[in-house]
């Protein structure tokens, strides 16, 4: 996992060591939200992928199923995140091999990525990800959540990054027991406009996934409908000339 | 401090002659006080009939809740109102400041004051202080070119908006406008919807709390409806009582009057303009 160069004794071009840590993130997603349903999960994150300030990267698939059980969503790095689903194939296919007719749960799935997650940032070389973990088992619905530095919870209703600050008080307003899809559709679209107008690196690019115990569907990438005309938008300025 | 032979009457604004100590102390160790700030959900939108603001009433110092029940939405003139977010001392100052301007100023033109009015005054004196002087304001009122609603960062600029959120619980405020707004509300409507974003910040930000203010004005009238809602009720009380340890023992107690020491002329004369 560390990359071995040769432990130089005076080295002037690397810091203390050959050892490359995790300093800051490059290709960052945005948010994620998710809620528990009447039927399962519903997760939705938007396909963009910033660089810096720039928004480089605009079909980046930030929900992957995982498993036969899970939906795993993740914000921020993505090179880490390839990582992490590069890990989770693995340790399904591990499972696969056992062939004993049990497969890995969401509960699994997330207790796993809370022991990677607080391991690295214990070796100072942490995945840059938020992640949210969804999924249904033999009728039990789970919805859970892992930080970068391993702090993991589990809740009715989740969001990342800025939705923590703009999605959670609308969830917490406006969730409830045995939403139908529709109604818990229509709930995180409202999340994911107010995230649309207010945060500076969301696309008008989204992906619904769904997981209920007959399984995992993503929807195909749509765009949600904004609106602009508010009358005060058209002459902001009118009872002051000359004003912005 | 300047070295000349002649000394010069202190100008206005800031000196910045103690930065230097106060640069060193702190890498000493020493911590200022902090600042009341108060940290904060205001917000403000435009109505069918007019401009209603809200407010939530903590103010913090630091950690701790110096005021459970503060008054942040603040008199400018009869038709205008201006909500402060930042440090208390400042917003007080500012908003005190600019309606006794705006007062002279009616009296010297005869008229009604306008918003922009109060926003000019307003937005000149913050840009001078650089953003040394920490208030972020919401203005809103009706005068007779209509009703309007201006938002005012500390560093001087400013925006019209239709709704305007504005402190530490803004995000948790906006959230509300950007899903539930819409033009031509009712004023019943407003209302609502302003106590529910305020609610919002109240319930999700941990520098906004207690009660909701509202302000409603429209042409010519205005309700100022201090502690609106009181979703933050004190719900249990020890029916034990409180005692406190004795400390000094009070020997005497003699209460004099001291309507008996002043005079009280009943209906004198009103004093002169």
């Amino acid at each position: 996992m560390e990359s071995n160069s040769e432990t130089k004794q005076h080295s002037l071009l690397s810091s203390e060591s050959g050892i490359q840590r995790t300093q800051y993130p490059y290709v960052t997603g945005s948010s994620v939200v998710a809620l528990k349903y009447k039927d399962g999960i519903l997760m939705a994150a938007d396909m963009g992928g910033s660089y810096g300030s720039t928004l480089r990267y605009k079909s980046v698939e930030r929900i992957k199923p995982v498993g036969k059980h899970s939906l795993i969503g993740a914000s921020g790095e993505i090179s880490d995140f390839q990582e992490i689903m590069r890990y989770l194939d693995e340790q399904v296919l591990n499972d696969h091999m056992w062939d004993d007719g049990n497969s890995l749960g969401p509960k699994e799935i997330h207790s796993y990525l809370t022991r990677v997650m607080y391991n690295r940032r214990n070796k100072f070389d942490p995945l840059w990800n938020t992640l949210i973990l969804g999924g249904v088992k033999k009728g039990q619905k789970f919805l859970g959540m892992v930080t970068m530095i391993g702090v993991n919870f589990e809740e009715n209703h989740i969001a990342t990054g800025f939705g923590n600050h703009m999605a959670q008080p609308i969830l917490r307003a406006e969730w409830h027991e045995n939403l139908t899809f529709e109604e818990g559709v229509a709930l995180l679209e409202k999340c994911m406009r107010v995230l649309l107008y207010r945060d500076r690196s969301a696309v008008n690019k989204f992906q619904i996934a769904k997981i209920t115990e007959e399984g995992v569907t993503i929807s195909q990438p749509y765009a949600l409908k904004t609106f602009w005309g508010f009358q005060a938008f058209e002459n902001p300025t009118a009872g002051a000339e000359g004003s912005w | 401090m300047a070295n000349s032979c002649v000394d010069f009457p202190a100008k206005g604004g800031f000196s910045f002659d103690l930065c230097k100590r106060n640069a060193m102390l702190s890498d000493k160790g020493l911590k200022l006080p902090p600042f009341r700030k108060t940290g904060t959900t205001i917000v403000g939108l435009v109505f069918q009939d007019g401009v209603i603001l809200g407010a939530d009433t903590r103010a913090t110092e630091g950690p701790i809740v110096c005021d459970k029940n503060c008054e942040k939405i603040h008199y400018m003139a009869p038709n205008i109102y201006c909500c402060g977010a930042g440090t208390a001392a400042d917003t007080e100052a500012v908003t005190d400041m600019v309606s006794s301007q705006l007062q002279l100023h009616r009296y010297h033109t005869g008229r009604e004051s306008r918003v922009v009015t109060a926003l000019t005054l307003l937005k000149k004196h913050l840009f001078n202080y650089q953003g040394y002087v920490s208030a972020a304001l919401v203005l809103g009122g009706v005068d007779c070119t209509g009703p309007h609603l201006h938002t005012i960062y500390p560093h001087g600029s400013t925006d019209t908006l239709p709704f305007a959120t504005m402190g530490s619980g803004s995000l948790a405020a906006m959230a509300v406008f950007e899903s539930n707004y819409k033009e031509g509300l009712s004023r019943d409507e407003g209302i609502k919807l302003v106590s529910e974003a305020i609610c919002s910040g109240i319930f999700n930000d941990l520098g906004s709390g207690s009660n909701v203010d509202v302000c409603v004005i429209t042409k010519g009238h205005k309700e100022y409806l201090r502690n609106h809602m009181l979703p933050n009720p004190r719900t249990y009380v020890s029916e034990r009582g409180y005692s406190f340890p004795k400390k000094t023992e009070v020997l005497m107690t003699k209460i004099t009057p001291l309507k008996e020491k002043v005079e009280v002329i009943e209906g004198g004369d009103a004093m002169e303009e």
